[in-house]
């Protein structure tokens, strides 16, 4: 979306010798009259791109962080207020911005390269001008690259963090050697029957019946074991949850004692004082998060509040207040005494410890393993 | 224009409102959910437009359908039972209590001022392990473990009753206060006991609010999605579900609105059995 105003446009023109002055009275008069006609409807078109921006993140402890610690100053700052809504998964947000008009939408927190690869397909990307984002020079190029291979010539997002899927446990339960040597089995282990959890995203169950059967999730070669491996753990399971929220209220309320859970909320169950355990196995589901800009979005504000966003002191505030590493390079930014500590974090600025998914594979399955998924999570 | 004209025009310019707004927001998307049911949902990127009916064969042929669809309708009938078990005695007794009346309705209708999420997910606090139930239970001595109570069908069909109760009371209240009183008393003094004259004067008069409140707690307890995705376990599911996922999950939007479209058509049918035999005067009477 271009901000500049058609009169300026006009304006500019005009003085440049290029417009005749009748011809620049005769536009601003129809612009004039048109402006007229569509009051109404102009009202509520400014009102969302020069006084607003939407941002759709994942609620709790993370949108507590991005209003106390980004869009609050950001707001003091330039003006512009940021209006913050929450989404359970990627996949309901999707099914909303695709059914909503252009524009309605417009910074997505998302998570996985797989969503930003499913955005670009659906035409819902727009193009940054990097140059407004110089804190883009402080974020890690592995983050980065993840996203050009998708869109060589142009980026829709910035990186923001990144996490894991890890194994979650109660330690008064389960002790850390007991994870230790299990890891991902433990999941379809009948001794904890009806005290396992698991998230219900078949991207997840399906990265963890690849870890199960001894197989690499992003080739997983004997696709009827993997599925076997799920069909074991709905046994066993006594729920599968379907937000962070319900997450942290199923292990702190005893309710299950393992599942596989998001680093930053176990992190966050620890602060609170609950003995909940966190394991990143081998091939554990390494992940990253984005700030996406939605087309048709006002694209110099959404750059403006991208690059206050990745201001190392916002960043880093950030990342303590949800638990999350920045997807700043620590090799160039120091990240406080916090950021180290966290789960998942990489000092190397590399990411070569952490395994994430491949999007062209697991997008490239959408269609037919989340639908298989469904009939095997009701017994098919 | 004639009188007569005018007259006969006057219920439509009325009702024109109310008829523009249900074109709007029914009708219109409804065509919408059936156009977008014949289109194909592509691997990556936009549908596929055009008339194809592999959606509708699946939804009508696929086993994992009829499945699921079976189990909904067993579940919202086992609800719609335990609500007339539940809800007949609270309607008989508020109808005969004389002073209080409108509290106890009023009772019967706060819960409605919370949300239905909100009631819902107050059972994992009622029934979890470490719930009202299963404190007072331990604090007891009654049982030296948490009984696991929560996330399986029966917690479902709890949940649906607990919802759907409200709708079954007011609908048999209604039927059972426009039941002269004194024909009980008639039946009794004739030599019926008060349980034959229940059983066979008051109770056959009901049966149109039973019916309709029947009709009601199936028709919504079938079409919900939220209380199987509390308080259910991971196999549980009812119809709704697959809808859910179908649209939001596999972003199958075809799909999703051919299996919609045949919930509508299987609940549709059934409103259209009720009507054929009881009418739907009932039900618009319980509704009011």
């Amino acid at each position: 979306m271009d901000n500049t105003k058609r009169y300026e446009r006009l304006l500019e023109r005009y003085r440049n010798g290029d417009l005749d002055r009748r011809s620049f009275l005769g536009l601003i008069g129809a612009a004039g009259v048109a402006y007229g006609v569509q009051t109404p409807f102009a009202r509520m078109a400014f009102a969302q791109d020069v006084t607003q921006v939407r941002f759709d993140g994942w609620g709790g402890v993370v949108s507590e962080a991005f209003r106390r610690h980004a869009f609050d100053p950001y707001t003091a700052a330039t003006g512009i207020n940021v209006v913050d809504g929450t989404f359970a998964g990627g996949d309901e947000y999707l099914a909303q911005v695709r059914s909503s008009r252009e524009g309605e939408y417009n910074i997505a927190h998302l998570s996985g390269v797989f969503d930003y690869a499913r955005y670009v397909n659906f035409g819902l990307d727009v193009e940054l001008n990097l140059d407004n984002i110089p804190n883009m020079e402080l974020v890690m190029d592995a983050l980065t690259n993840a996203f050009r291979s998708i869109t060589p010539d142009h980026l829709s997002a910035v990186p923001y963090n990144y996490g894991t899927t890890g194994l979650a446990y109660n330690r008064k339960f389960i002790s850390d050697e007991e994870i230790r040597e299990k890891g991902a089995s433990i999941l379809i282990d009948p001794a904890y029957e009806g005290k396992i959890g698991g998230w219900s995203d078949w991207r997840t169950r399906l990265w963890y019946a690849a870890l199960q059967t001894g197989q690499s999730p992003n080739d997983i070669q004997d696709m009827e074991a993997a599925w076997d491996a799920i069909r074991a753990h709905r046994d066993l399971a006594l729920k599968y949850w379907g937000s962070g929220a319900e997450l942290m209220s199923l292990l702190a309320e005893e309710e299950i004692y393992v599942t596989e859970g998001w680093s930053g909320r176990i992190a966050a169950l620890q602060e609170q004082g609950h003995d909940i355990g966190y394991y990143d196995a081998p091939n554990s589901f390494g992940w990253q998060e984005c700030l996406f800009v939605i087309k048709g979005s006002p694209i110099e504000a959404c750059e403006e509040l991208l690059n206050f966003m990745l201001a190392p002191e916002t960043s880093i505030a950030v990342a303590e207040g949800q638990n999350y590493p920045p997807a700043l390079d620590g090799t160039k930014v120091d990240l406080g005494d916090k950021i180290p500590t966290l789960p998942a974090f990489d000092p190397t600025g590399t990411l070569e410890a952490l395994t994430f998914a491949d999007p062209v594979y697991w997008n490239g399955n959408e269609a037919e393993w989340s639908e298989t998924f469904a009939r095997v999570q009701r017994g098919f | 224009m004639s009188v007569e004209a005018r007259e006969k025009r006057q219920p439509w310019i009325l009702l024109s409102p109310a008829l523009g707004a249900v074109a709007l927001l029914l009708l219109i998307p409804l065509v919408f959910i059936v156009v977008y049911s014949f289109w194909l949902r592509s691997a990556v990127g936009p549908d596929t437009v055009g008339f194809h009916l592999d959606n509708w064969q699946r939804a009508l042929t696929d086993p994992f359908y009829r499945y699921i669809l079976l189990n909904t309708l067993k579940i919202a009938a086992i609800t719609t039972f335990f609500c007339a078990l539940l809800g007949y005695p609270a309607a008989y007794f508020i109808t005969r209590s004389s002073g209080n009346k409108l509290i106890l309705l009023l009772l019967l209708m706060l819960p409605f001022w919370i949300s239905y999420i909100i009631r819902t997910m107050s059972w994992i606090n009622i029934l979890g392990s470490s719930g009202a139930l299963n404190t007072a239970l331990m604090s007891m001595g009654v049982i030296s473990s948490p009984i696991q109570m929560l996330y399986n069908e029966a917690t479902v069909i709890l949940g649906l009753v607990h919802f759907l109760l409200p709708f079954m009371v007011l609908n048999i209240y209604v039927s059972l206060d426009g039941i002269d009183t004194n024909l009980e008393d008639a039946a009794t003094s004739l030599g019926a006991t008060r349980w034959q004259a229940f059983l066979q004067v008051t109770l056959p008069l009901s049966l149109p609010g039973l019916a309709a409140g029947g009709l009601l707690c199936f028709v919504l307890g079938a079409g919900t999605y939220i209380t199987p995705l509390i308080l259910g376990g991971p196999r549980d599911a009812m119809f709704a579900n697959l809808v859910f996922e179908a649209i939001i999950t596999q972003l199958n939007w075809p799909m999703g609105s051919a299996l919609s479209l045949l919930l509508l058509i299987v609940l549709g049918a059934l409103v259209a059995v009720y009507n054929r035999f009881l009418g739907m005067s009932q039900l618009t009477k319980g509704l009011g």
